[in-house]
């Protein structure tokens, strides 16, 4: 007995709806959030994270009413992640209803801001999000600006300073697994899982049940984040669990 | 104030979440209405309407320090102790560590509830039964097992799962007030319980149907 490890589904959201696409292009609708994050919570999953994908700063409170309207309903917690460059930023989506905020361009820009939104609002709140590319063997970059800019930090080194700022956790993705279903880039998972005593969240690339067990045993993610496979209903999260259980994984089923 | 939109009123008679400003109240005061039935359920900051309350939620999140700075700067102690002391009343997370003596966290006295202090998880035993290092904080769906029986743990089974975030636990200086028990990396206390006090260290508000379990008990609980 002990903490389980948890599956998140991810909910890119833009003008009020979920979309997913591959490498942010040929988006489709996928549904009303709410009722997603809703069936998801039903289905047992540990966390709902909405990334705000909405270009235009003047639909940015769109995500706030969808954040406010599903944490009266759903019980468990909820990330809310995009776009996110200040501390009022901060406040605002924990005040709609967000149990923590993600932030990534942001933190890279201005690594103060990490320290002081976690000194705050508390470390437990705030989720760096790094985005992550190879460019050597064992060597990755971080990405921001949804991937477009290459900052040219190696991954392994922010995350341990984010840890030094005072992040909560880490959301991690991998830019070159992201959409292509081929599975998470498990030595990057591993390799920040390892230098870091936060939790990680392994994200980009699951295509099927397999690689949320391979996420977990051997890039030892504390989490395993997926969109794809959760919204088109190829599988529920309940069949993720009692699969990730068959494994011998402890999960919350 | 992170609760703008949540009713005012006098307390009277109502479920009162102690608002000192720290953490996200928003959802410990959802989850309530939500199983209160109907009953008014407000968030305060105001030390009359915590003393008018019929039961009171002791939230919190964030650092120890900061919060019970906060509880001093907004004259909340006495509220806060009074309601400890006689009527339904209800700590989560860092409003069950600060009912304790003093924490390790920013070496801080608490309030002196319960005997005992709060500790850090000790960095040198984090490790699982496979020899696997524990990540502090202690995030995420944790097992709860019942100690020793008490109403607020009905419909709730034995080693339920409980959504938890913290990176420090309770040390009761007596065993007779821990009801329930958490393993990670060690074991530790994580809900205690007195009288007319219950005190969980994972947040109810974002357990699903266990944690809305529970909360439904303490709205109905006749200590």
């Amino acid at each position: 007995m002990g903490l389980a490890k948890r599956i998140i589904p991810c909910l890119d959201v833009t003008a009020g709806r979920v979309v997913k696409g591959t490498n942010f292009v040929d988006l489709r609708d996928a549904g009303d959030p709410v009722e997603i994050a809703r069936r998801y919570d039903e289905q047992g999953a540990d966390e709902v994270t909405f990334l705000d994908i909405t270009a235009s700063s003047d639909q940015r409170d769109i995500i706030l009413h969808i954040v406010e309207a599903c944490a009266a309903q759903v019980f468990i917690p909820l990330t809310v992640g995009g776009g996110v460059r200040s501390v009022a930023d901060v406040r605002r989506l924990l005040n709609a209803g967000a149990d923590k905020v993600s932030m990534n361009t942001a933190a890279v820009e201005n690594p103060d801001l990490v320290a002081e939104a976690s000194a705050k609002v508390g470390n437990q709140c705030i989720v760096v999000a790094i985005d992550a590319k190879q460019s050597a063997p064992g060597v990755w970059q971080v990405f921001t600006h949804g991937g477009r800019r290459n900052t040219g930090i190696d991954a392994v080194a922010w995350a341990r300073r984010v840890q030094q700022l005072g992040a909560g956790e880490i959301l991690l993705t991998s830019m070159d697994r992201d959409g292509t279903r081929n599975g998470f880039d498990l030595p990057l998972t591993r390799a920040v899982s390892d230098a870091v005593d936060l939790p990680v969240i392994a994200s980009g690339g699951v295509g099927n049940l397999e690689h949320l067990a391979a996420g977990i045993a051997e890039g030892r993610a504390d989490a395993v984040l997926a969109a794809s496979i959760f919204h088109f209903g190829e599988y529920t999260v309940r069949q993720a669990k009692a699969y990730l259980r068959e494994r011998g994984i402890e999960v919350r089923l | 104030m992170l609760t703008d939109n949540a009713p005012k009123g006098d307390g009277k008679g109502a479920i009162v979440v102690v608002d000192y400003g720290m953490g996200n109240l928003r959802s410990v005061w959802q989850a309530l209405v939500h199983v209160a039935d109907g009953r008014e359920v407000l968030v305060s900051a105001d030390p009359a309407v915590v003393s008018a309350a019929e039961r009171v939620v002791f939230p919190g999140q964030g650092a120890m320090p900061d919060c019970m700075r906060e509880i001093e700067a907004r004259g909340l102690r006495a509220a806060v102790l009074e309601a400890a002391g006689n009527k339904p009343f209800l700590g989560i997370c860092i409003g069950q560590q600060m009912l304790f003596e003093h924490s390790e966290e920013g070496d801080v006295p608490g309030l002196g509830v319960f005997a005992g202090k709060v500790r850090r998880f000790p960095a040198e035993r984090m490790l699982d039964a496979a020899g696997n290092r524990l990540k502090v904080p202690h995030m995420g769906w944790n097992q709860v097992r019942q100690v020793r029986g008490h109403p607020l743990w009905k419909g709730i089974a034995n080693d339920q799962r409980f959504y938890f975030v913290h990176s420090y636990f309770v040390a009761p200086t007596d065993d007779a007030c821990i009801v329930g028990s958490t393993d990670y990396g060690l074991p530790f206390t994580s809900a205690v319980a007195r009288d007319n006090i219950f005190a969980i260290q994972c947040h109810p508000e974002k357990s699903a149907l266990a944690g809305l379990a529970m909360l439904a008990n303490f709205v109905v609980w006749k200590p």
